[in-house]
């Protein structure tokens, strides 16, 4: 067996993979990818044996037959894709040998502990790149752009501090689209804008769960039917949500 | 014709711009915004040469998921980061919001017509995806055989 290699080592391999799988799950990514990461940090470690059963929210891993298994619970999950990527290049360093395990481990700490997502004006600029220009593309609206633009901001910005603050899910789906249909309307009444479906369905467009749509599709794709399902429910929760919250203005209006 | 021109710009801005929220890395913005728009002018042009709603969304999400596999590999990076943003374009918002909309003025029949439109083109996006991993897998088996012998 693998008696060369002493307890601290394998405690270390163990909470070098946990915690690699923990941040890519937490940020966002399919459960294919965090399979294969594990396997080839076992791999690379020197357990060639080593058997992980990953879902969206626990993590049983082994890595040899003499040494206990080890679970990892994820609590909280986001959407940070520069994580995964960061995360996927560590394991690739390692495998290329260019670091040893204890330097992949601390670099892990540090990409857990500091939150690289851009700021909050950054994030605002982008829901305004999504919201206006897609009114455009799928309305054929070329007036409404702007004021388009000023509401998917806000809406955005309802969403960044309620899921912040309060952090209650799918409340802040619903309260967000809420927001952005009152002012909607409000905007046509006042004489800014001249169509209020063109700026509902623009500004809402940041809001659409994406990430766990596309990862739904893909895990059941490669298999991974448990964690697909819980996305896919996810997701349809989230857009039930945004639903509920224009439709009770629409009613109400 | 300025409109085609304002819709492309439109479509790479909006795909850039769903990259800056979901915290795509920097490196990656760039190629995104070109997957999206490739991937959506394929969706264009079918329905401009007459092409129905499932076979246009089809299209254009087979050319996004080939080319993310494609700049995945070469970029070093995961499949995932293009994925997302560039399919943006391509979801269905218009007629889901109408389904929303008829459905809370008690318009039963326009809004379940809209609801299988959705359900529709969610699917040929699902299917594009599907048939675009088929094709990569088949493709690193044929490579495989021929390192073999």
């Amino acid at each position: 067996m693998d008696q060369q290699f002493t307890d601290d080592y394998k405690n270390m391999v163990m909470k070098t993979c946990l915690s690699a799988a923990r941040i890519m799950i937490e940020s966002g990514a399919d459960m294919d990818r965090v399979n294969d990461t594990v396997n080839h940090i076992a791999c690379n470690a020197g357990f060639y044996e080593s058997q992980s059963y990953i879902t969206i929210t626990g993590i049983v891993l082994s890595i040899s037959s003499d040494f206990g298994a080890r679970v990892s619970i994820i609590k909280k999950r986001s959407f940070d894709l520069e994580k995964v990527t960061l995360v996927n290049e560590l394991s690739r360093e390692f495998g290329e040998k260019k670091i040893d395990l204890q330097l992949f481990y601390d670099r892990l700490k540090a990409i857990d502990k500091y939150i690289m997502v851009f700021p909050l004006w950054v994030q605002l600029i982008g829901a305004a790149l999504v919201s206006g220009p897609l009114a455009l593309v799928f309305q054929n609206n070329v007036h409404d752009f702007l004021i388009t633009c000023l509401v998917g901001m806000l809406g955005w910005a309802v969403f960044y501090f309620l899921s912040k603050y309060v952090q209650i899910r799918f409340l802040s789906e619903f309260i967000a689209a809420l927001v952005i249909g009152v002012c909607a309307i409000l905007s046509v009444r006042l004489g800014i804008g001249l169509n209020s479906d063109d700026i509902i369905i623009g500004s809402l467009m940041p809001l659409v769960p994406g990430v766990p749509l596309t990862n739904s599709v893909r895990d059941i794709l490669y298999g991974n039917l448990v964690s697909g399902q819980a996305r896919a429910l996810e997701a349809l929760i989230s857009a039930t949500a945004l639903g509920f919250g224009i439709a009770v203005v629409l009613k109400l209006l | 014709m300025t409109m085609f021109i304002l819709k492309v710009i439109c479509v790479y801005l909006s795909t850039v711009g769903f990259g800056l929220i979901v915290n795509l890395p920097r490196r990656a913005l760039n190629e995104a915004g070109i997957i999206g728009l490739i991937g959506w002018l394929v969706y264009y042009g079918i329905t401009y040469f007459g092409g129905g709603m499932g076979t246009a969304n089809f299209g254009g999400s087979l050319v996004i998921g080939l080319l993310s596999i494609g700049f995945a590999r070469f970029k070093k990076m995961p499949g995932i980061i293009f994925q997302i943003p560039a399919l943006v374009p391509l979801v269905p918002g218009g007629q889901a919001y109408q389904f929303i909309k008829n459905f809370a003025m008690s318009k039963y029949v326009m809004a379940l017509d809209y609801l299988s439109q959705v359900i529709w083109i969610a699917g040929a996006i699902a299917l594009g995806f599907i048939v675009a991993e088929i094709v990569f897998k088949v493709n690193m088996k044929l490579n495989k055989k021929r390192l073999k012998s």
